[in-house]
């Protein structure tokens, strides 16, 4: 083993350890040592990370096997890793904002008894993702992504004496189970059809089947890999929360906000977007799949940024924003633009995982309130969380020369080239969605940093989600608003970094050079990245370009409407809200999904589960047929036992009749 | 080693340490009694080691193997031995007699001595099934098996005991009947020869071979069980005593999946191949109706008894795909099953020993007072729950790659346990472990002892180990499947 291979399974082993220790020994070794345990183990796994990143940078990679994990029949599977830029990049990202988070979470989660539980689940957390992103076989992908789940289990329902907590934890694992059904069935069909499951092996079979077509519904032909690839796309939706299979995100926000931000924004949640990725030497094969996709993709980024314009918890507001920009990177997708998927999915990580820590630092400093309506004017009292939402949102909106400019304005472009169907929906899509993103953000902005001080008279019209009293760390009073200890302002600058600069930095070698190298791949006929690079002349070009775009004005409208409706004239929105009351109640119900899913799939289920066993068994089977066996045996036996009667001349009469009978027959 | 007998030591010994438990007598030696139990079941796991280590995984024959005239008159053997199919199921028996006589330590205080021997025996007993290669013999140790349980149920078991009791005993009896029938015949057939092998190549017409194949298949599939025929085991395990439970789902459930692979696919492989259809239609509607019916049960030992039946139902059907993937799925789902309702019943079980109610209603929020307890059977769910990593995710993968190959369709409806086993198993989790603390009871609980602990960390062990590193499981196993396979492929017909 070279030191190089070494530094691979050092990166994703030391949070394990440091998981290990904190959950199996935290009683023992205290508060202290369990949070410097595991931060230690994920800074070792960052700047590992980096190393290998830089090696990467180098040219250099890896494709092997640490150990066989099963064998059967002629295949092998193996567990083992695939490092290329792709996973680097994603290696990266993933243990930056990990350890922003475990830093930030000492102040968050000061007072929790669960705190060397938290710092457990988190490294576990880390593990089980980077197992994910460096894997280089299907079976190791669903290993990560299948344990990513559990810790997002474990994590929203981390308060487990909240009834809402433990609804939402089983609410997101059985939503993802829905998804992980599709992803299974996908990964079943590869190894059915490829006879492997290594990444390498499939993709360079994978064009000697593109022609292929299974018969799945009578005779209609289907083509494999559209087959495939849709069917591994419904366990992205469910992972990477793209309609319908959304609904467990904004439910997940009853988690400490330190995994919002970590797995409920910038990683776990970008496992279906960076999938895609990898396997887009699959999806390149089959355009039904790709339509599918970006379609998909559009729904989610527009109805979803319209559910975070009217809501009022804090953290709701930012997880419909991230459902939303999860929809923005699967449109990226769909459109063959995956290295701006990717390129999205980064900055996004960094700006949105620097919204949900500041949201949290804004809930510290409201005393556990979440609710915008019982905020306001807080930029006098936590300057420095102010002033990195302020980049947070500025970079979210795509303000040019901010990370997420570069890579929601690629996204838009991307898509306004793509020729497959659906494209055209899509590109209305992002494009509005522009506006909607505005609208949200700064309209929570506004209500949480401007205008007037409305906090120590909470609104009385709590609605059901927003505003709950928090039972664990609520402490009973509304005192002023305070900054938040270094731990947490701390993560918060670290982050604002990258959220600033990184767009600006990285988009031209990163989309326009040949950054993912092999990694990922793009068919000849999907020109749109080329087209892309042809219009590309530099960062600071392309931002200046943008002024002119009708994106950027969207924007710049979305946060001018903002400020007038909740700034200037507090009586439009009220207005609006009154006049379109059906429109707002379709909002306020999210479209209804929640009800009809609860309606529909969990009522169904346990109705047939009702009928089946009652009706099933315990009427038919055990009634009808066991039971009732035992009760024609009965009934036999009561008429026979007439036969033994215990008086000697029923024996003998019968004795007779028989000898009787008998002679007659031979005679 | 050389010529030792180890199977009969592993046969014999526990049933032979079950008569010296006895011997302490009275409840007055219990502690006597528990003790020498315990000795005798961990000589018993002790003795059954070699069968692994020694055991030649390039041989797909059988191993260990035993041959003496028993009945002469009619060519019976005293005849065992065992190959890649049945080894892993006497270490698995031996390995769950250890932990169901310490988890019984306390919690069983009346006829200690009898409780104890009842369970040696049926470990002896059931390692005789596994080992036994001579129709009569197997059959013997088939039929006395079920007494030490039909008492454990009976004597130890809750206030409906004597119906399920024997609701259970006339189920498995009715269906060993044919089963009877069937040796007979082929006795008969064969020029009279008992060995089960003498069977595997004897020509057969279609008929004979169905006729054959249904008769075992009553005994067997009553024993998986399988739908329809399933609805003892809710019963027997709501009313057996926790180490009941833990030994029917883990090893006697068992014995009627390894039944098809011994007897009905190599004996009858014509027929087994013509009812395929039936019997996959059989397993898939106990994956996806057994689920469902699963998700409404009230009571959690009816609930982990539905999910074993569902999970069974991945082992019928792996065994009628008639591919590696599937045949060795069925295996590990087997053992890993073994590890994981086990250890569902022991959590149950502790969790009984303290409120004495098995209803989900009744609790809620014990996590508060038992974090430990908890955290052991979160990870014993999700392994239900077929999470990777956990053995419980290794069989389930097995046989739906086992299963698309030979159907989309057919994969759709077995994949659907993701769904469904993940809903049922952690929605109780839910009720019963999260929340706040739902009464009085439950805010008298106390976390596990170091007994419990170790009982359950000892499988929680077992099961992460076979989810993290599988090879071990299957590598034993791959030369006589293949060897199976391969027979069953061959018609014989004439």
């Amino acid at each position: 083993m070279t030191s190089m291979q070494k530094l691979y399974l050092l990166i994703p082993l030391a949070p394990l350890a440091g998981s290990a220790i904190a959950g199996l020994f935290g009683w023992l070794i205290g508060r202290r040592a369990s949070h410097w345990v595991t931060i230690l183990g994920v800074a070792v796994s960052f700047f590992a990370s980096l190393m290998v990143f830089r090696d990467v940078l180098d040219g250099n990679g890896f494709n092997g096997a640490v150990y066989t994990w099963l064998t059967s029949g002629e295949t092998r599977f193996e567990v083992g890793f695939l490092i290329d830029r792709l996973s680097a990049t994603m290696m990266m990202v993933v243990t930056f904002v990990s350890l922003m988070v475990h830093v930030y979470t000492i102040g968050y989660m000061q007072d929790d008894p669960g705190y060397s539980r938290f710092f457990s689940y988190i490294s576990l957390f880390t593990f089980s993702m980077l197992m994910l992103v460096m894997s280089n076989n299907f079976v190791q992908l669903f290993f990560g992504w299948e344990a990513v789940g559990l810790v997002s289990y474990l994590l929203i329902g981390f308060w487990y004496t909240r009834p809402t907590a433990i609804y939402a934890n089983l609410k997101a694992f059985l939503v993802n189970r829905v998804g992980d059904f599709g992803f299974l069935l996908g990964i079943g069909l590869v190894l059915a059809y490829f006879g492997t499951l290594d990444y390498a092996a499939v993709f360079a079979q994978a064009p000697m089947l593109a022609g292929h077509a299974i018969e799945l519904i009578g005779g209609s032909p289907w083509s494999l890999m559209t087959v495939i690839c849709i069917l591994l796309f419904v366990g992205a939706m469910g992972k990477s929360a793209q309609f319908p299979l959304h609904v467990w995100l904004p439910d997940s926000m009853e988690g400490p906000t330190p995994i919002s931000a970590l797995i409920h924004a910038a990683t776990m949640v970008t496992a279906g977007i960076f999938m895609v990725a990898r396997m887009s030497p699959l999806y390149e094969l089959s355009d039904t799949a790709l339509s599918f996709v970006m379609v998909i993709g559009a729904i989610t980024a527009l109805f979803m940024g319209f559910l975070g314009m009217i809501q009022n918890d804090i953290k709701r507001v930012v997880a419909y924003s991230t459902l939303s920009q999860l929809g923005y990177m699967t449109v990226a997708l769909g459109a063959s633009a995956y290295s701006v998927a990717i390129f999205h999915l980064m900055t996004h990580a960094f700006f949105k995982a620097l919204l949900f820590l500041a949201a949290g630092s804004v809930i510290i400093g409201m005393h556990h309130d979440q609710d915008i309506r019982n905020m306001g004017g807080l930029r006098k009292y936590m300057p420095i969380t102010w002033i990195t939402s302020l980049v947070g949102s500025l970079a979210l909106i795509g303000t040019p020369f901010l990370s997420g400019f570069y890579s929601k304005d690629s996204i838009i472009e991307a898509v306004g080239l793509s020729h497959l169907p659906g494209s055209g929906f899509a590109y209305f899509a992002v494009v509005a969605g522009v506006f909607v993103t505005a609208f949200y953000s700064f309209r929570m902005y506004f209500l949480v940093f401007h205008g007037e001080e409305r906090f120590g008279h909470p609104v009385d019209s709590h609605d059901h989600e927003g505003g709950k009293e928090d039972d664990e760390h609520g402490h009973g009073h509304h005192g002023k608003p305070h900054e938040s200890p270094w731990v947490v302002t701390l993560p918060l600058v670290m982050l604002a970094i990258p959220s600033l600069v990184i767009g600006y930095l990285a988009i031209g070698p990163m989309l326009f050079g040949d950054y993912f190298g092999g990694a990922i791949y793009v068919a000849e006929r999907h020109g749109a990245m080329e087209e892309l690079a042809h219009e590309f002349h530099g960062a600071a070009a392309m931002a200046l370009h943008a002024l002119t775009t009708l994106p950027f004005w969207l924007a710049l409208g979305g946060v001018a409407v903002s400020w007038f409706f909740y700034m200037k004239r507090p009586d439009i929105p009220a207005m609006l809200k009154e006049r379109f009351a059906l429109f707002y109640a379709v909002l306020e119900r999210k479209y209804g999904f929640d009800d009809f899913n609860d309606w529909f799939f969990a009522g169904g289920a346990r109705f047939l589960g009702r009928g089946l066993w009652k009706g099933g068994d315990v009427a038919v089977i055990d009634g009808v047929l066991v039971n009732g066996t035992a009760r024609l045996v009965g009934r036999i036996a009561q008429v026979v036992r007439h036969f033994q009667s215990g008086y000697l001349y029923h024996y003998a009469f019968a004795m007779l009749v028989g000898v009787i009978v008998l002679m007659t027959w031979f005679v | 080693m050389e010529g030792t007998p180890l199977l009969s030591l592993v046969i014999w010994l526990p049933i032979v340490a079950g008569v010296l438990v006895l011997a302490t007598g009275g409840d007055r030696n219990a502690p006597y009694a528990r003790l020498v139990a315990l000795i005798g079941a961990v000589a018993g796991l002790v003795v059954a080691l070699p069968l692994y280590t020694a055991f030649d995984p390039m041989n797909a024959g059988m191993q260990f193997v035993e041959r003496k005239p028993w009945i002469e008159m009619f060519n019976v053997h005293y005849y065992v031995g065992v190959d890649g199919i049945s080894m892993l199921f006497l270490l698995l028996n031996s390995f769950t007699t250890v932990l169901v006589v310490i988890a019984g330590w306390k919690v069983i205080e009346k006829k200690v001595a009898q409780y104890m021997a009842a369970f040696l025996f049926m470990s002896g007993l059931m390692n005789g099934v596994f080992a036994a290669l001579d129709g009569v013999l197997f059959y013997v140790f088939w039929e006395a098996m079920l007494i030490p349980m039909f008492l454990i149920i009976g004597v130890w078991g809750g206030p409906n005991r004597v119906y399920a009791s024997i609701k259970f005993f006339l189920y498995t009896l009715l269906g060993s009947l044919l089963m009877l029938v069937a040796f007979i015949y082929l006795y008969n057939k064969s020029g009279g020869s008992f060995s089960i092998q003498d069977y595997y190549g004897l020509p057969l017409t279609m008929t004979e071979q169905v006729l054959i194949f249904l008769a075992f298949f009553t005994a067997f599939a009553v024993k998986v069980p399988m739908w329809p025929v399933h609805t003892w085991l809710p019963d027997a395990h709501v009313e057996a005593p926790t180490g009941g439970s833990v030994v029917l789902a883990a090893i006697m459930l068992k014995i009627g999946a390894y039944g098809f692979l011994r007897f009905s696919l190599p004996i009858t492989p014509d027929a087994s191949h013509h009812l395929a259809g039936f019997m996959i239609a059989l397993s898939l509607i106990a994956v996806v109706y057994i689920g469902l019916v699963a998700l409404v049960q009230a009571d959690m030992k009816k609930l982990i008894a539905y999910s074993s039946i569902s999970h069974m139902g991945f082992v019928t059907l792996g065994i009628f795909l008639f591919n590696a993937f599937g045949m060795e799925g069925a295996l590990v789902q087997m053992i890993s099953h073994g590890f994981i309702s086990g250890a569902l019943f022991l959590c149950v079980g502790v969790l009984y020993d303290r409120m004495h109610s098995r209803q989900i209603a009744d609790y809620g929020g014990v996590v508060n007072r038992m974090p430990k307890f908890a955290a052991f059977f979160m990870l014993f769910a999700m392994a239900n729950s077929g999470l990777p990593a956990t053995s419980g995710f290794v069989g389930e993968f097995m046989v739906i790659m086992g299963t698309i190959k030979v159907n989309f369709w057919y994969a759709f409806l077995a994949a659907s346990t993701l769904i469904f086993g993940a809903a049922y198993t952690l929605w109780m989790f839910k009720r019963v472990v999260f929340g706040a603390v739902a009464n009085e009871e439950v805010e008298k609980l106390e976390d596990v002892s170091v007994r419990e602990f170790l009982v359950l960390a000892v499988l929680a062990v077992a099961v992460l180990a076979m989810g993290l590193y599988p090879l071990p499981f299957t590598e034993v196993m791959h030369a006589s499947v293949n060897n199976l396979l391969h027979h069953v492929a061959q018609s014989k017909l004439y």
